[in-house]
């Protein structure tokens, strides 16, 4: 299946996306049997060197309700300058243009400028303001010299920084406590009364920025040294904190204060809300603690018991603001960085509906946040950022298909049509969603449906097309279109089943199925949802494996699904499905990242990947198993969010012993040094930057790594097992081992 | 009444005058050994009357030349023969004509120091043409019908009953108009000099002057005119100012015992119409001769006699009229007073003693009682019963100003430390220990002079006593020996039982268009920027412990972050008015030295961050809030300094509507221009209280502002309100900026309690002040200055004893500005009556006047305003009546009798009955009434009696080597002259009169211009010149403008200019144009009343 493999490799690498299925069941009935549905992972802006933008107007398809641009799957009748689209067969006039390969990007419209509005946790720490205080200033050099930038900073009030003053530093201040509407914040801002006389002065000129605006959200290149200056002496919030209280820190009002002042003044124009926080909010719209330190913050346990009086409050004046935000196309980045949670759980649905990032860490003052931070502001090889704003992305299908919904850091633009599925699988109900922040990695899941009747079957060498138009603002400031049409054959299941199960992309599926449960389990108990996972397991190997009945032992899968159960154990252990040992925070960030990374990124965490380092070969991919943890070895374990270096009992006590600095150790030396360089370059390309953790044998962070691997050996089998090899892990976990005998059990009887 | 009576006088006069020929003569001749004055005052006497009369005529009337109509005329006669036989009689002078009698009294006054004989020349020139023929003719005219005429007074002055007929006649004339109207009263002289001369030196025994003044009088045409108001004359008697009453009332001081006014000489009313025969004023001294108790006063009483006071007593003849010169002066008393208290000290260890007057200069000695710069009481002798007080209708009411100032020469209160038990105190009423507790078994008890507990004394207070049962140590303590001294509190008495930290101050300045474009912000921030380093600070610190904090709003508010490490200020502007809050703490209220170079920069940036402000809407209740909310943020009490230009009508909680209505006025609605617009302010200002926020508020309006909206909270907090109406930098900077450096240097205490405790029988009831009350025995005044007084009003519960008498002791408990807790105690025993005649014997008018005056702008809030009028002339009747049934030797019932104490209590009640706020002129806004209502509510007894009964003081009668500040004449028309000049002031305003026939001389050295047209009128400022009559004048308005509270912006005033009209209002002895009465009709009316009363 070599083919298959490469097949969606160049599709991949091609069109960024990759599908559950590569070739489609061709009715309704075949496709439901099939377990995973027909789905893909799209990511819309992935980085394409060679893709050049063309510079015209994409042709669309004129029926009103396809609007599907032109591309290669069109047939074309150059003679008559005519084109059939090929989702609606709609025929249309209109004038050809050069043949175009899949993906495309246009240009269009007006230029507007990237806003970037900080808003400033200033109940920190000395240090960590210090800090941050850096690090937004050294933020000012990376940005585009025309973005307009706008400080918030808040505490027990909320400050909104005049920018344009010379002199005197001006804001506006803000009480903490008060919910206020978009259209108080505007007013008391004045950003709505000095707007009239101009109107009524020039009404003829439309003006692009209206000069009130222009105090709070101010070109870089104009105030880069005021505002530098501002930073500079920003100062820790002056309200005291008395013993036993946490400070007062208005989160919730400052939010919505940021996104009152965009809405008010840059609707629609690509936005970044830069939230960084220290600390939970504590008073006012959002608080999710009160300011008591004897009231420790909301834990799992205590969600579960309903013991958490303020998280839905909190969380429903989040998912307001949220909403608010994504509605005006601008997105809401997280940097919450404290050694506690910070109301990440309740803040979550800011970036994840918007499109914005969440960083989490445990103090500014630390590399994983500086680089993080920095790494917003990389740019690809255009020199552009590597930010994009603003996008719809709007989905069309042939006939036999309809969109059944998506996930990923969107939200619906509730487009209904003919090719919208009535199931919602994430976010549905629509063919459109809107992205307000997305980068080259974005990928969003898109689930669709087969609708074809299983008797009226599709001709042979049919095939099925989707069309992805992505629109989006540029960090260029362009508006850019880019499209994506594929297409896939049909088969029909019952006498083409080999050919779909060759077709079926395991990998894909898994983070396809992984997001469902993850989307699943931000609602649903946590049981609940592994129960459902498992049910879709033992269904696929029921359909797919070959076994005799009542056998487990006969068991087989094939190559295509071989490694499916393995994701799926690991999927179940992950901390996207389970929340002991994380806080809500931590679940929440890592479901965030897990909802918008990539393919390849997504399995890494499910299942992370570890590499062995000795001296019998060259370093090599071992399995994630308690029995890879050998004495004489160096582990590198990346599980997406950390880096783990391990080091084995007896070269750590060589290390120890200091053979490395011996000249005649020197390829011990490099021993050591190979991971290490290996882990750099990972953590330079990482987004968020990954927690680098350099521990060995018995070493106390070595739980990061034990907690990982598959313990097929622990003190309840060691002995049993009767051998010196790995190490065994203190879990009652099941082990993969234990977890497939299960399955194949399950999937041979023929009670379930 | 009024009319008639005022009517009346001319005949009087005229019949007077030739009935007493001889006496005014004598008069003349007798008067003030000192030549000089005698001549002014008889000429003066003669001229006056004429001359207002003729006045008004003469303006009004300008008719003459058309041959003065018959009628004018034959009123003319009258007087002017009545004029004529004066002239004659007294002619000593020699002013033969009326012409020149009027003159005369001008050019005399003036003329007196200096030349009279140039001062008239000089002002006839002017005028000058010569008589023409016309005018000739007109004199002829005069003449002739004034001989008609004349011959039918005499006879009816047997009868009076030519003055009624004339009375009547004036009446319908207008003569008896304009005798009331201003113009007359100034204007006369100058027509006079003009018109009469022609006309009247015929009429008139044309004595030298006369002849003199004619040929320059060109105004013929006025002569009828003229004429005509000479009548009115009589009214005045005025010749005489009200220097023959002083003469007289020498006696007074004596009498004043009572006899008072029995009714003096003859009793037949001269001059009052013929309804009211029997107005004798009788000035318990003044008017000696009738009654037998005044006799010393009975010679001056006579109006036209008065000025031959002296001779007066002798003279049986009948007086006819109520002359001015013989009704009570305020001038004489005064001055009386002073020469007779001012030299000693006043000490105060005797019980019931009545202080000198607030207008005398003493020194206070305390023994024991506090000096009366702290208390002063309406009367130091009590009714023992409240069946007596009722019967008398005293109030009984203490004027205290807890924090007075004191003249160096005397010790401010001694601070006595009683240690960390607190003060020693009453176990029972809590008074504290005072020179009038009664140490007992030894030493080892005392029984609290109040309630009369005995109490333990703790073992280590005690001390053996005497053989006199006083404490060995008594002169050791002062809070054994002393009237007023002060404890140092102790944690107890502490809000929150914390001391406190020292008190803040934050200046709030609006910033909206208004106030920019007048440069107020300008001005303000360049001025604060020094002032700053004169913020008060205790005893001899280095520097003041006060913190100073800043915010500039329009219809939002903005605070600045002045933090002595920044750089620059930070601004923090809220915009969230409706819920208002401090945005900084830190930063916010900041020691003056650290922050220096902050606060510099700050004030240099402040007018220019707001230059080109569009902004005209402000917010007012916010910015309170916000001031209030930050000292609360800094657990201090504090002061807000507001600097506010406008209605707050910007969308805000307190906002205000434009409600002035003048319709209202004299309407049962009126009382709500007086009301605040809403209960917003009054909340807002309970808070403040509590917090120990005091508010000083500083307006700048162009407009209507509703004073008596924005002046609750500084009115309920203890704060000050000042008024500048359309604030132009070039003209009020000067007064701005000194009320203002003023205002933040006094010292103040913070977060005061003050109570007032008193011997059983009587009970503090009602109080009048700036201070907020939750209870009814505790004031709370979150901020009190020096300048603040509460009036107290007591009431009787029980009986008093007339052996132990009555002891009050006013306890503040108060924040030094320093930030020191303390209390001030001021001890003051009185005297108790089973007599009423002690009761009003021991009276003091001026504090009287005070209680009346805040008893009734209180009213004003409740009731109509005409009831609130009635309700004061009853009052003042039954006082006056319940004297006379009671005290006064029995006489005519057609007396007025007034008591000696009291004998000024009708000019003076007058006086706050044609007050802005009780009887309101055209020109008078609300804003301006309401504003002076609550300024009057915490002015002390000095202020009160200045403000209503102005100072006149003649410039250049008095040599000008000597060094003592003028003599006072009365606030009358009549007492101007026209060939003089004149400062007045009430505490509020100053006015320089400059009459119209001033020698040039004296304008020159001045105004530094060579006439009286160059005169800018309206100047506020005089040349800094170097002569000596430059320097005088300049050094006397500085002198009065730092006796008073608040700068006195000085308007010049020419004679007969437009803006005479505004400084007539102040000549409150005279009828004033928006219908007050004049001080003698005023005083016939109240004798009506009292008769009623009586029978």
């Amino acid at each position: 299946m070599a083919t298959y493999l490469e097949f969606i490799q160049q599709n991949e690498e091609r069109d960024g996306v990759r599908f559950s299925w590569n070739v489609w069941p061709s009715s309704r009935l075949e496709a439901t049997r099939m377990v995973v549905p027909l789905a893909c992972l799209l990511t819309p802006l992935k980085e394409r060197p060679d893709l050049p933008p063309v510079q015209y107007e994409p042709v669309l398809c004129s029926r009103p309700t396809c609007k599907a641009i032109l591309n290669p799957l069109c047939q074309v009748d150059y003679r008559a300058k005519l084109w059939a689209c090929n989702f609606c067969f709609q025929r249309n006039q209109q004038l050809l243009l050069p043949n175009l390969s899949t993906p495309e990007t246009f240009f269009r419209g007006a230029r507007s400028p990237l806003i970037f509005l900080y808003v400033v946790d200033t109940c920190l720490e000395e240090d960590d303001l210090q800090a941050l205080k850096e690090s937004l200033q050294m933020s000012l050099s990376l940005l585009p010299p025309d973005a307009l930038v706008g400080l918030i900073t808040f505490g027990r009030m909320v400050q909104v920084h005049e920018l344009s003053c010379e002199g005197i530093s001006k804001s506006y201040v803000f009480r903490g406590t008060k919910d206020l509407t978009a259209k108080q914040i505007q007013d008391m801002l004045g950003l709505t009364k000095p707007a009239m006389p101009m109107q009524q002065a020039r009404p003829a000129q439309p003006q692009e920025h209206p000069f009130v605006s222009s105090r709070f959200l101010q070109p870089i290149h104009k105030i880069d040294m005021n505002l530098t200056d501002l930073l500079g002496e920003l100062q820790r919030d002056p309200w005291p904190v008395t013993q036993g209280k946490r400070p007062l820190r208005s989160t919730g009002v400052a939010l919505s204060i940021a996104v009152g002042l965009l809405e008010g003044t840059f609707p629609n124009t690509g936005a970044r809300i830069m939230l960084f926080t220290g600390g939970p909010p504590t008073q006012g719209p959002g608080m999710v603690v009160g300011d008591e330190l004897k009231v420790p913050i909301r834990s799992w346990h205590d969600i579960e018991k309903d013991n958490a009086r303020f998280m839905k409050k909190a969380t429903k004046h989040y998912e307001m603001l949220a909403n608010r935000t994504a509605t005006n196309g601008h997105c809401i980045d997280i940097y919450a960085c404290a050694l506690d949670q910070t109301g990440l759980l309740e803040m979550k649905c800011c970036p994840n509906l918007t499109g914005g990032h969440m960083v989490m860490g445990d103090s500014f003052n630390t590399s994983l946040f500086k680089q993080t931070f920095q790494r917003i502001f990389s740019k690809d090889f255009n020199g552009d950022f590597r930010m994009a704003f603003g996008a719809t992305l709007d989905v069309k299908t042939s006939r036999e298909l309809k969109i059944a919904g998506a996930i990923g850091p969107c939200v619906s633009l509730n487009v209904k049509g003919p090719c919208v599925s009535e199931n919602e699988l994430g976010v549905g109900g629509t063919s459109q969603w809107k992205i307000c922040g997305l980068d080259p990695t974005s990928t969003l899941g898109i689930y669709f449906e087969v609708v074809n009747q299983h008797n009226s079957p599709i001709p042979q060498g049919g095939r099925g097309a989707i069309q992805f138009v992505t629109q989006y603002q540029h960090s260029s400031t362009q508006k850019r279109i880019r499209v994506t049409t594929i297409a896939r054959n049909w088969a029909d299941a019952q006498s083409q089943l080999k050919h779909i199960e060759a077709a079926f992309d395991q990998e894909a599926a898994a983070v396809l199925m992984a997001r469902l449960g993850v989307f699943r389990a931000e609602s649903e108990e946590g049981p609940d949802v592994l129960r459902w996972l498992d049910r879709q397991l033992i269904r696929l190997c029921q359909k797919f494996g070959q076994y005799n009945k009542e056998d487990p032992t006969s068991f087989r899968l094939s190559d295509s699904f071989s490694l499916y159960p393995q994701f799926m154990f690991h999927l179940r252990r992950s901390p996207f499905l389970q929340v002991f040992n994380n806080s809500p925070d931590e679940s929440s960030y890592y479901r965030h990242h897990f909802a918008r990374q990539d393919l390849t990124q997504s399995l890494i965490m499910i299942q992370p990947i570890l590499y062995s380092y000795s001296f019998h070969g060259p370093p090599e991919p071992v399995l994630l198993d308690s029995s890879s943890i050998l004495a004489d070895r160096i582990l590198l374990m990346d599980t997406f969010f950390q880096i783990v270096i391990y080091l084995g009992e007896t070269i750590a006590q060589w290390r120890k012993a200091g053979y490395q600095d011996m000249p005649e150790y020197e390829n011990f030396k490099h021993l050591l040094q190979a991971p290490l360089d290996d882990a750099q370059e990972i953590l330079q390309a990482r987004f968020p930057m990954p927690r680098y953790v350099n521990t060995e044998h018995g070493g106390s962070q070595a739980r990061f790594l034990l907690s990982k691997v598959n313990p097929s050996q622990t003190h309840n089998n060691l002995y049993a097992w009767g051998q010196e090899t790995g190490a065994p892990i203190l879990t009652d976990d099941v082990s993969l081992q234990v977890f497939m005998d299960h399955l194949k059990k399950l999937a041979v009887s023929s009670a379930s | 009444m009024n009319v008639n009576q005022s009517a009346p006088p001319v005949p009087p006069f005229g019949q007077s005058q030739p009935i007493y020929p001889g006496y005014h003569q004598s008069s003349y001749g007798g008067q003030p050994g000192s030549a000089v004055p005698p001549t002014p005052y008889g000429a003066y006497n003669g001229p006056v009357p004429g001359y207002q009369q003729t006045h008004p005529q003469g303006v009004s009337r300008a008719p003459p030349s058309s041959g003065a109509p018959p009628v004018s005329t034959a009123q003319a006669p009258c007087g002017q023969a009545a004029y004529g036989q004066f002239g004659q009689g007294d002619i000593q002078n020699g002013p033969s004509s009326t012409v020149q009698m009027q003159r005369l009294p001008g050019s005399q006054q003036f003329g007196s120091p200096l030349a009279p004989v140039v001062s008239q020349p000089a002002v006839l020139q002017p005028y000058g043409p010569p008589p023409t023929s016309a005018q000739v003719t007109a004199q002829l005219a005069g003449m002739q019908l004034s001989g008609a005429v004349a011959p039918a007074p005499p006879p009816s002055g047997l009868g009076y009953g030519p003055p009624t007929s004339l009375a009547s006649a004036s009446g319908s004339f207008p003569n008896s108009g304009p005798y009331g109207s201003y113009p007359q009263g100034q204007a006369s002289p100058l027509s006079q000099a003009q018109g009469h001369p022609g006309v009247q030196p015929p009429l008139r025994s044309a004595p030298p002057l006369a002849s003199s003044f004619t040929p320059p009088a060109s105004g013929g045409p006025r002569m009828p005119s003229m004429t005509g108001p000479l009548p009115p004359g009589q009214g005045f008697g005025g010749p005489p100012v009200s220097q023959p009453n002083h003469v007289s009332s020498p006696p007074v001081q004596a009498l004043p015992p009572g006899t008072q006014m029995t009714g003096p000489p003859v009793p037949p009313p001269p001059m009052h119409s013929p309804q009211q025969p029997g107005y004798q004023l009788q000035q318990n001294g003044s008017f000696g001769p009738a009654g037998g108790p005044q006799p010393s006063y009975g010679g001056p009483y006579p109006g036209a006699p008065n000025f031959g006071s002296q001779p007066g007593p002798p003279q049986p003849l009948p007086p006819k009229r109520l002359d001015p010169d013989a009704i009570p002066s305020p001038i004489q008393v005064i001055e009386d007073d002073r020469n007779n208290r001012g030299s000693e000290p006043f000490v105060t260890g005797v019980r019931g003693q009545v202080p000198p007057l607030v207008t005398t200069n003493f020194l206070v000695k305390d023994q024991g009682n506090a000096s009366p710069r702290y208390i002063r009481c309406t009367s130091y002798n009590i009714p023992c019963t409240s069946d007596m007080a009722k019967q008398a209708q005293v109030p009984l009411a203490a004027v205290i100003k807890p924090l007075a100032r004191l003249p160096p020469e005397e010790a401010s209160p001694y601070v006595v430390d009683h240690g960390e038990s607190g003060p020693l105190r009453c176990n029972r009423c809590k008074a504290y220990m005072c020179p009038f507790m009664q140490f007992v078994e030894g030493g080892r008890r005392f029984q609290c002079c109040f309630c009369s507990c005995v109490n333990d004394v703790p073992p280590q207070y005690f001390q053996h006593l005497d053989h006199t049962g006083k404490r060995v140590d008594a002169y050791d303590r002062p809070e054994l020996s002393l009237g007023s001294y002060e404890f140092l509190a102790t944690v107890d008495y502490c809000k929150n039982n914390k001391f406190p930290s020292p008190p803040a101050f934050i200046f709030m300045i609006d910033v909206s268009y208004n106030a920019i474009r007048t440069g107020l912000v300008r001005l303000l921030c360049e001025e604060l920027k020094s002032l700053l380093d004169y913020l008060p600070r205790e005893g001899g610190a280095e520097e003041s412990a006060i913190r100073v904090g800043f915010v500039t709003y329009n219809k939002v508010l903005h605070f600045y972050n002045v933090k002595s490490s920044l750089a620059q200020p930070q601004m923090m502007v809220v915009s969230d008015v409706a819920d208002m809050f401090v945005p900084l703490l830190d930063g916010f209220l900041v020691n003056v030295n650290e922050s220096q170079a902050v606060i510099t920069s700050l004030l240099d940036q402040i007018p220019e961050m707001f230059a080109d402000t569009r902004e005209t809407e402000t917010v007012f209740a916010p910015v309170i809030q916000a001031g209030m909310e930050a000292l609360k943020a800094a657990e201090c009490a504090g002061k807000l300094f507001l600097f506010h230009t406008s209605l707050p009508v910007a969308e805000a909680p307190g906002r205000l509507k434009n409600r002035d209505d003048r319709k209202l006025i004299n309407t049962d609605k009126e009382k709500t221009l007086f009301q605040p617009q809403t209960g917003a302010y009054q909340t807002l200002a309970k808070d403040c209280v509590a917090q120990g926020c005091c508010v000083d508020l500083f307006l700048f309006p162009n407009q209507y502002v509703d004073v008596a909206t924005l002046s609750v909270v500084p009115q309920l907090t203890g704060g000050s309100v000042y008024k500048y109406a359309c604030f132009q930098v070039e003209n009020d900077q000067e007064r701005f900026l000194s009320d203002l450096r003023r205002d933040i240097q006094k010292v103040v205490g913070f977060d005061a309690v003050m109570r007032v405790r008193t011997s059983t029988g009587i009970r503090a009831v009602d109080f009048f002040g700036a201070f907020y009350m939750s209870n009814t025995t505790d004031v709370e005044l979150a901020g009190l200055d020096g300048d603040k007084t509460v009036t107290v009003e007591f009431k009787h519960d029980d009986r008093l004893n007339e052996e132990s008498g009555a002891v009050l002791q006013c306890a503040l408990l108060y924040t030094s500005c320093a930030g020191q807790r303390r209390l001030r105690i001021h001890n003051l025993a009185l005297n108790c009556c089973t007599q009423l005649a002690d009761l009003y014997r021991n009276c003091e008018t001026d504090t009287l006047i005070n209680y009346m005056a805040k008893f009734a702008y209180r009213g004003v809030l409740n009731s109509p305003v005409k009831t609130v009028r009635d309700t004061l002339i009853t009052q003042c009747a039954q006082i006056l009546a319940c004297y006379r049934k009671n005290c006064a030797s029995p006489s005519s019932a057609g007396q007025l009798i007034l008591p000696e104490c009291m004998k000024l209590l009708p000019v003076y009640l007058n006086c706050v009955l044609k007050s802005d706020v009780l009887q309101p002129g055209a020109e008078v806004t609300t804003d301006d009434r309401a504003y002076v209502r609550q300024l009057v509510t915490s002015m002390d007894v000095a202020e009160t009696n200045v403000f209503f009964y102005p100072r006149l003081l003649p410039l250049t009668k008095s040599p000008i080597e000597s060094t003592s500040e003028p003599p006072a004449v009365r606030a009358s028309e009549e007492r101007l002259s026209n060939g003089d000049i004149y400062l007045l002031e009430n505490g509020l305003n100053l006015f320089l009169w400059v009459g119209a026939s001033v020698q040039q001389g004296v304008v020159q050295s001045l105004f530094n211009v060579s006439s009286f047209t160059q005169i800018t009128s309206g100047l506020g400022v005089l040349p800094v010149l170097d002569n000596p009559l430059s320097k005088k004048v300049r050094g006397l308005i500085a002198s009065l403008r730092a006796q008073r509270m608040r700068y006195m912006k000085l308007i010049v005033v020419k004679q007969e200019d437009k803006l005479e009209m505004l400084f007539k209002h102040f000549l409150v002895e005279d009828k004033s144009l928006s219908g007050g009465a004049s001080y003698v009709d005023f005083l016939c009316h109240m004798h009506k009343e009292i008769r009623q009363l009586l029978s």
